[in-house]
């Protein structure tokens, strides 16, 4: 169970990088439709026991992040035409190195953090260095649609952060917490889409020259 | 003991031209042709050995050297590597520096021969190969790095022989993300599919056939077997980084180094029938991923 989660882990980093170094917006959306997977298996490798909480969080958690989010992001590239590309404003050179920069300070800080991971020591560093990544995503891409890619990173390294919690966490917070996300991120795609029909692109840029 | 190196680096230097062959086998199968016989870089081999060289008029002994000195440094390096899962046929202590300089030293005479005969398309060949290999290096460095802080050890022996076995319960998802990497460095240094095509022969595209263009008969025999054996190499680290054949006796291991050729020139065709040749300016960040994955492994041993 230790070493299956572990392998988890390492993919759920593996995942941020190739959300770095993917230049299709497609390919991106696959990246984080896998991790979404790979969150919503981790909780019961984690416990190691299958309880009525933790099946209802994993399996609440694939529907959403793995299937649901997904298909409404890919539903919206194609509805609002976008062009395939991934506009990066800092290059994907950098931004992996970036990325790499990130993962070593999230084990660097991971060790001096006065919380315990109890499951995994991979757990905390591979927390913050989703949140950090998902935060470079953010930041770097100018495209309405990375940006909300780099929403949901920066909200699966929240779950895994919940995750060293999860047995003192009411299961409604959790479902809550799922809710958010998703109408989020609904929302996100209507605006994404509203723009892209009022500009032609979906360029956040643009979103400076909104008026009523 | 040394009988046992011994043995294993003949069967690589025999065997090291099987890697392209299944490759290309591989390439064929999966793509639904029949392909060329396994053994054609052999007959290959033979057909240009029995050849006579050309040579331009403008060349010096710069372009005379370069073939031999290619074959000469990378079967030093691999005189260095634990062929045998045990120890190197040589080993001192600060020998992986000398491993990575050696293939270095070869790539930079073969580049010296290229400049050598005066070509502006040669010189543009050279220009590629090298902003490539200078980003290789450092990925190789993160590995072998990685795998002194894993095995405190200085030497190749120590860092991919029985040291590491010791330790591999601790280490080892580091060091599987370290093969990985590996795998991606010996794609882009032996100038294979993601980087460079080495059945390609357009000008625009081209990046280590470039240099070698000029060179015919048994000097282009001598740097096409060159790389071959610099994939069997990297094949034979990999190799000692997942595998452990402390147990087994000469034969076996020997035995076992020859499959493993034959699984990488495999995993090599299934890469090269998978996906097409990156565009020039995507080939820096694929090499770059394979660092980030050393790095990581790194980071991982350093925790």
């Amino acid at each position: 169970m230790e070493s299956l989660s572990q392998l988890l882990l390492f993919l759920v980093v593996f995942t941020d990088f190739a959300v770095l170094g993917s230049s299709r917006l497609s390919a991106c959306i696959r990246a984080v439709a896998l991790q979404g997977l790979l969150l919503g298996l981790l909780p019961p490798v984690l416990f190691g026991s299958v309880s009525l909480h933790v099946l209802a969080l994993a399996v609440g958690t694939v529907l959403v992040k793995a299937v649901v989010l997904p298909a409404f992001l890919r539903w919206a590239i194609r509805e609002a035409s976008v062009r395939r590309e991934v506009d990066p404003l800092v290059g994907y050179l950098p931004s992996l190195l970036l990325g790499v920069i990130a993962l070593a300070a999230s084990f660097a800080v991971a060790n001096v953090l006065p919380v315990r991971a109890g499951y995994s020591d991979l757990l905390i560093p591979a927390a913050l260095v989703t949140v950090v990544i998902g935060l470079i995503v953010l930041i770097t891409r100018a495209k309405a649609l990375t940006q909300v890619v780099g929403y949901l990173m920066l909200e699966n390294g929240i779950y895994l952060f919940g995750l060293t919690q999860l047995q003192r966490v009411p299961f409604l917070v959790e479902v809550g917490v799922l809710l958010d996300v998703f109408v989020g991120v609904f929302i996100m795609g209507i605006v994404v889409f509203h723009i892209n029909r009022e500009f032609d692109s979906i360029s956040a840029a643009n979103l400076t020259r909104l008026h009523e | 003991m040394i009988l046992s190196a011994l043995g294993s680096l003949g069967a690589l230097v025999v065997a090291a031209p099987v890697i392209p062959g299944v490759a290309t086998k591989t390439r064929a199968l999966l793509t639904g042709r029949r392909g060329p016989p396994l053994w054609q870089p052999y007959a290959d081999l033979r057909k240009l050995m029995r050849k006579g060289a050309t040579y331009s008029t403008t060349t010096t002994w710069a372009f005379r050297l370069a073939p031999l000195a290619v074959v000469a440094t990378t079967l030093l390096a691999s005189a260095i590597v634990p062929l045998d899962g045990r120890r190197g046929l040589v080993s001192f202590t600060g020998d992986a520096v000398a491993f990575a300089y050696l293939l270095g030293l070869g790539r930079f005479l073969l580049v010296l021969g290229a400049l050598d005969t005066g070509s502006s398309f040669e010189g543009m060949g050279t220009s590629r190969e090298v902003s490539f290999a200078s980003l290789v290096e450092p990925g190789l460095f993160v590995a072998l790095v990685a795998l002194g802080v894993a095995t405190e050890r200085l030497s190749l022996t120590g860092m991919f022989g029985m040291e590491l076995w010791q330790r591999w319960p601790v280490v080892a998802p580091s060091v599987i993300l370290l093969a990985v990497s590996l795998f991606v460095l010996m794609l882009a240094e032996c100038a294979r599919v993601p980087v460079d095509d080495p059945s390609t022969h357009l000008e625009l595209t081209m990046i280590h056939e470039v240099m070698v263009l000029d060179h015919s008969g048994p000097d282009l025999a001598f740097i096409l077997y060159a790389n071959a054996l610099k994939m069997a190499v990297f094949a034979a680290l990999i190799l000692d980084l997942i595998v452990p054949r402390a147990a087994l006796g000469a034969w076996g291991s020997a035995a076992v180094l020859v499959g493993a050729l034959i699984a990488s020139g495999i995993a090599v065709g299934i890469v090269e029938s998978s996906m097409a040749r990156l565009r020039m300016p995507k080939v820096p960040l694929f090499i770059a991923g394979g660092t980030a994955l050393g790095l990581f492994g790194l980071i991982l041993l350093l925790q």
